[in-house]
């Protein structure tokens, strides 16, 4: 079994909103239609997104930090979002444990976002149907792609390679590797909905040096200048001083 | 939550209509084995008719809910197909069956087609509009657990994660019909309307006592999700800085109720006075003056429509950790 998701590493997220901007660049223009945009230039400007960068300072100034935190469906293995849905709009793809929507079977009842605790679905104030992140189904299988370019588009617009995208069923997957080595975590994992995107932690890089470390102890050439060469044929007590 | 007014009008229309179809069947149910005068077809019929008014009512009230009311005619029986997993589903069902029985019930009775199907041992005729009758209550119950799980089924929604939401959904309808059916037999079965209104004392005060314990329940609730675990970072300062939008998003709209807490201190006692306390004593005086049995009924509507909205904006969902601050 299948369970693409998306790997976000929290460590080199800068919140610079390039996955924002372009998950809502691929999204609005595919056959699917727009995401609604409301007044995108005035003064309460509100619209559909499937991604958000949102921003947390994590303790109290002087000794705090800022912590870049991009959110989007997490395609949860267990999504609650889904038995819910009256019509079976919301579904979980048994190929690759995707949930989408399908928009022409949704009557807009909202009840789904009643049941996501993560708030990932916006309903489209314009469509009147419900949306949410696909992990750009329209693009990671479009043959007509070069293979490096079949990934949801936020993987691909991101600068610092914050976002890995993979199957995390796959033990030997750089997703699999990033969550088993990295300290992947998921997201309120109290509600037992099993998120399959996961978050790598901010971590210190910290490198201990030692004094003995800052002057070189030893100097092999000169060193081995001095040895007492031994004769041909002799034995040796080490490699270093034979032939 | 943002409470929907559609889904307030639609849950307390159809639980005063269920509660008058069984305030109706169970007076036919005494009657059929002679506890009461069994009444003219009339009052059974005219009644069902009351209670048909109320649940056209609350369907027209649920269109609104959909995305687009034309979704009603072209994708709403979809909502159908899902009854083994989605308890909104299963009241879509259950709401057209249980308002086919109470017409059916209603016609049987007004067209006076009520062949006998069996004879009890004891001599009791069971027509077709008893046979009716106990489907019809079957759906009622139905109905009532149904419309209650939608919201009961949802665990991060603790403030409706229990029991006594199913309870309370059954007793407010069953006290709202009860009431509506002590008024209305007050003018087509004057001698009835004690019964009715006996009844609809008693499931009134348990409707009192159910919502009152669901209230301390949801006072003592502490929030299972916490900033630490919305982000999954371990530490007990965290503040959100950003939001992501500038503006106001689906998740700022659909997820708070947008009042003050002064506003939400107020409801509690108003909805609790005015949908059990007032109707209690206007039902005690009404066994003497029939006619504020009427404005029992009107006045705890009001009072239900109040609680209605504080049971949705009670409702504290754990998304709202992640949309705190715009900026």
């Amino acid at each position: 079994m299948t369970q693409l998701a998306l790997v976000i590493d929290l460590n080199v997220c800068v919140g610079c909103h390039a996955c924002v901007t372009s998950c809502k660049e691929w999204n609005t223009s595919g056959s699917a239609g727009p995401l609604c945009d409301e007044n995108p230039y005035g003064q309460d400007p509100t619209g559909t997104f499937f991604n958000r960068v949102q921003t947390f300072e994590i303790g109290q100034f002087p000794n705090s930090e800022t912590l870049h935190f991009p959110k989007s469906c997490l395609h949860c293995e267990d999504p609650p979002c889904v038995p819910v849905c009256p019509t079976g709009a919301s579904y979980k793809r048994k190929q690759d444990g995707i949930v989408l929507v399908d928009y022409d079977k949704c009557i807009g009842c909202k009840y789904c976002t009643w049941a996501c605790p993560y708030g990932a679905r916006e309903i489209d104030e314009k469509a009147k149907v419900m949306k949410k992140c696909t992990l750009c189904v329209d693009r990671i299988y479009d043959m007509s792609m070069p293979e490096a370019d079949r990934k949801p588009s936020c993987v691909k617009a991101c600068p610092t390679s914050a976002r890995l995208f993979g199957d995390i069923h796959d033990p030997e997957s750089a997703v699999s590797l990033a969550i088993r080595e990295e300290g992947g975590y998921a997201l309120m994992p109290e509600w037992g909905t099993q998120p399959a995107n996961h978050y790598l932690p901010r971590r210190k890089m910290k490198m201990k040096i030692h004094m003995d470390e800052l002057e070189r102890a030893d100097n092999p050439l000169k060193v081995d200048g001095h040895l007492p060469k031994p004769a041909k044929g002799a034995s040796s007590m080490d490699d270093a001083s034979a032939w | 939550m943002k409470p929907a007014f559609s889904v307030i009008f639609l849950t307390t229309l159809i639980g005063a209509a269920q509660g008058l179809f069984l305030a109706l069947f169970t007076h036919q149910s005494y009657a059929l084995f002679g506890l009461l005068p069994m009444q003219s077809d009339d009052f059974y019929g005219y009644g069902s008719a009351i209670a048909m008014a109320l649940l056209g009512g609350g369907l027209f009230a649920a269109v609104f809910h959909l995305g687009k009311p034309i979704y009603m005619v072209t994708r709403a029986w979809r909502g159908m197909t899902q009854w083994r997993t989605s308890w909104l589903s299963r009241e879509l069902i259950a709401l057209p069956a249980f308002m086919g029985i109470v017409f059916l019930y209603g016609v049987s009775h007004l067209a006076g087609f009520r062949p006998v199907l069996v004879t009890l041992p004891s001599g009791q005729p069971i027509d077709l509009s008893f046979v009716l009758g106990v489907v019809g209550t079957l759906l009622a119950f139905t109905l009532f657990v149904c419309t209650a799980m939608i919201y009961a089924c949802l665990r991060f929604l603790r403030e409706w994660y229990s029991p006594l939401t199913v309870i309370n959904y059954i007793l407010m309808g069953g006290s709202s019909g009860f009431i509506l059916a002590a008024f209305y037999a007050a003018s087509a079965a004057p001698d009835q309307a004690d019964f009715f209104a006996g009844w609809a004392i008693i499931i009134t005060v348990l409707a009192f006592a159910g919502r009152a314990a669901s209230l301390v329940r949801n006072a003592r609730l502490k929030p299972k999700s916490t900033m630490q675990t919305a982000i999954g970072v371990k530490h007990p300062t965290i503040v959100q800085r950003s939001m992501g939008a500038m503006g106001g998003t689906f998740n700022t709209r659909e997820y708070f109720h947008g009042k003050s807490i002064a506003f939400m201190r107020a409801i509690k006692p108003a909805f609790l006075i005015m949908a059990f306390v007032l109707p209690l004593a206007l039902l005690a005086l009404g066994l003497f003056s029939p006619a504020l049995l009427g404005v029992a009924f009107v006045l705890q509507y009001v009072g239900l429509l109040a609680e209605r909205w504080f049971f949705f904006a009670q409702a504290n969902h754990p998304q709202n950790l992640y949309y705190q601050t715009i900026g």
